[in-house]
């Protein structure tokens, strides 16, 4: 099993989730995020006074696949974050974890029955 | 004529009224669109506060007021030359005059922001409302109330024509060059803070009463009429509007009931101090099961008029202008009254209106789009206009 954190574009959520269900990984945990890399960032404006702005808004994704899953998910959130066909500095990176064990909390379900 | 101080304090306090509905229309837009153009959405509906009230001075209330043919006032009084504190319009200083009807032709280009949201450049904007306001909104307001050939002919109390179909088909036609918000359709686009949108249907409609009780330019029985018709018609069709919404899809809104209050409003303007409240109810309940019915046909139809400003405006004004002539009792005959030309009045001057504010609109557009450009770039309008645009952020926390 894998743990998939993926840091992607506001505005390519969803046509991420439209790719991840195409490939019917339908399990995913979103959260807003700030952070920088190597996108640069931008100034804004308050009455005049200049402030560099270098935390960009991000929203990352939570995945967590049974194996065989893996590569269709990869696949999946590179073909929908992208910007355009060969793709632009800021779309985003995708980290890819061993993952231990799940339990399903109603159930008491382990490991990739779980998932 | 002779100064009367109560229908001057009275059209004064109105005239502030009608302003105060700006800031409640961009919270009602600025609740509907995406956290990334709120300010973006509230900037279209304050800046214009800025350029029409300078340009209504400079040449606008000329334009629109002045004595001059059938289709445009004269310059005779730009700048306001040959007025002063002691000239009269009515039983009102003509300063006060001035005043409110500024107020509408700050309004008017405002509504039409609705439609453009996200996507609309800022500069672009700016020399749209300008040109608009000249070439469409002073002629229009000549031909209905300055002395045009609509004068005395269409019944419009208080801008059901010159104010809300030429902003909601101007807000159609400006369409053709703007095209759809990116991701309309596919991605989910939704309203970030309905409650926004709801405090600005109240400030709206608070505003509203000064907009067409106002509009009786007295402190007298007429007003209290229009105020009553303005009272009771909103709430009718903010009523219609949750009816037909909630046997339609089986939930009724808070955006949608907003909505239906505004439909109402709308289409009780061309017919405020002309009808009886019960009539105004009658209206109201056509008003909002109507705009419901044409904001559900924009989904079917494909067009992204962002915040139905067609569907609302243009549809609702349309409505309540014809309604005008069906129901008019006071002081003017409507059908009901057995004077089935008036209705034949009331469709000429809503479909004469209607063409040439979405000529002209095309025609600005058209010159537009080929120099400053209408539309932002894809990566602007993906970041948002907020930041793109003003280099600021509504909410930073």
């Amino acid at each position: 099993m894998k743990y998939v954190i993926a840091i992607i574009r506001p505005e390519r959520l969803d046509s991420v989730t439209r790719e991840l269900q195409k490939v019917e990984v339908s399990r995913l945990t979103v959260s807003p995020v700030s952070g920088y890399g190597a996108q640069k960032g931008y100034l804004e404006v308050y009455r005049a006074v200049e402030l560099e702005i270098n935390l960009l808004e991000k929203i990352k994704l939570e995945i967590a696949v049974n194996d065989d899953f893996l590569a269709p998910t990869i696949a999946a959130i590179q073909k929908g974050a992208k910007t355009n066909e060969k793709g632009e500095i800021g779309d985003g990176k995708i980290f890819i974890l061993l993952l231990e064990d799940v339990i399903r909390i109603s159930t008491g379900e382990v490991g990739s029955e779980a998932i | 004529m002779a100064i009367v101080f109560a229908d001057t304090a009275w059209v004064l306090i109105s005239s502030a009224l009608v302003l105060f509905m700006l800031p409640g229309l961009a919270l009602f837009y600025g609740g509907m669109v995406r956290r990334k153009n709120v300010l973006s959405s509230m900037m279209y509906s304050f800046v214009v506060m800025g350029i029409v009230a300078v340009l209504w001075v400079v040449i606008g209330y000329s334009l629109a007021f002045s004595e001059g043919n059938w289709f445009v006032g004269g310059l005779d009084h730009i700048f306001l030359v040959g007025i002063d504190y002691t000239s009269t319009t009515g039983t009102i200083p003509t300063y006060a005059f001035v005043a409110f009807q500024g107020m509408f032709a700050i309004i008017t280009p405002a509504l039409i922001s609705g439609a453009v949201v996200g996507r609309i450049k800022f500069k672009s904007y700016i020399a749209f409302i300008t040109i608009w306001s000249l070439i469409v909104y002073a002629p229009v307001c000549h031909w209905v109330w300055g002395g045009g050939f609509l004068t005395g002919e269409a019944l419009d109390f208080a801008g059901g024509t010159v104010v809300h179909i030429t902003s909601g088909v101007s807000a159609l036609a400006i369409l053709v060059f703007l095209g759809k918000r990116k991701g309309y359709g596919v991605d989910i686009i939704k309203p970030h803070n309905v409650t926004l949108t709801l405090i600005g249907t109240g400030l709206l409609w608070f505003g509203w009463f000064g907009f067409n009780a106002g509009s009786a330019l007295a402190a007298n029985e007429i007003a209290a009429l229009a105020f009553m018709t303005t009272f009771v018609a909103p709430a009718a069709a903010g009523l219609s509007w949750m009816a037909a919404e909630w046997w339609g899809t089986g939930r009724p809104t808070a955006l949608g009931f907003a909505t239906g209050i505004l439909a109402g409003l709308v289409a009780i303007t061309p017919a405020a101090g002309f009808v009886t409240p019960m009539a105004a109810i009658a209206i109201g309940v056509v008003a909002g099961v109507v705009c419901y019915n044409a904001v559900i046909l924009k989904g079917k139809l494909g067009y992204d008029d962002s915040l139905d400003v067609f569907g609302v405006h243009g549809v609702g004004g349309t409505t309540g202008a014809l309604l005008t002539g069906v129901f008019a009792t006071v002081g003017a005959a409507g059908l009901l009254s057995g004077n089935s030309h008036q209705l034949f009045l009331q469709l000429e001057g809503s479909a004469i209106t209607m063409v040439y504010a979405v000529v002209c609109t095309l025609a600005i557009g058209f010159v537009l789009d080929k120099t400053l450009g209408l539309k932002v770039s894809v990566s602007e309008e993906n970041i948002g206009l907020d930041q793109t645009q003003h280099g600021e952020k509504g909410y930073n926390f």
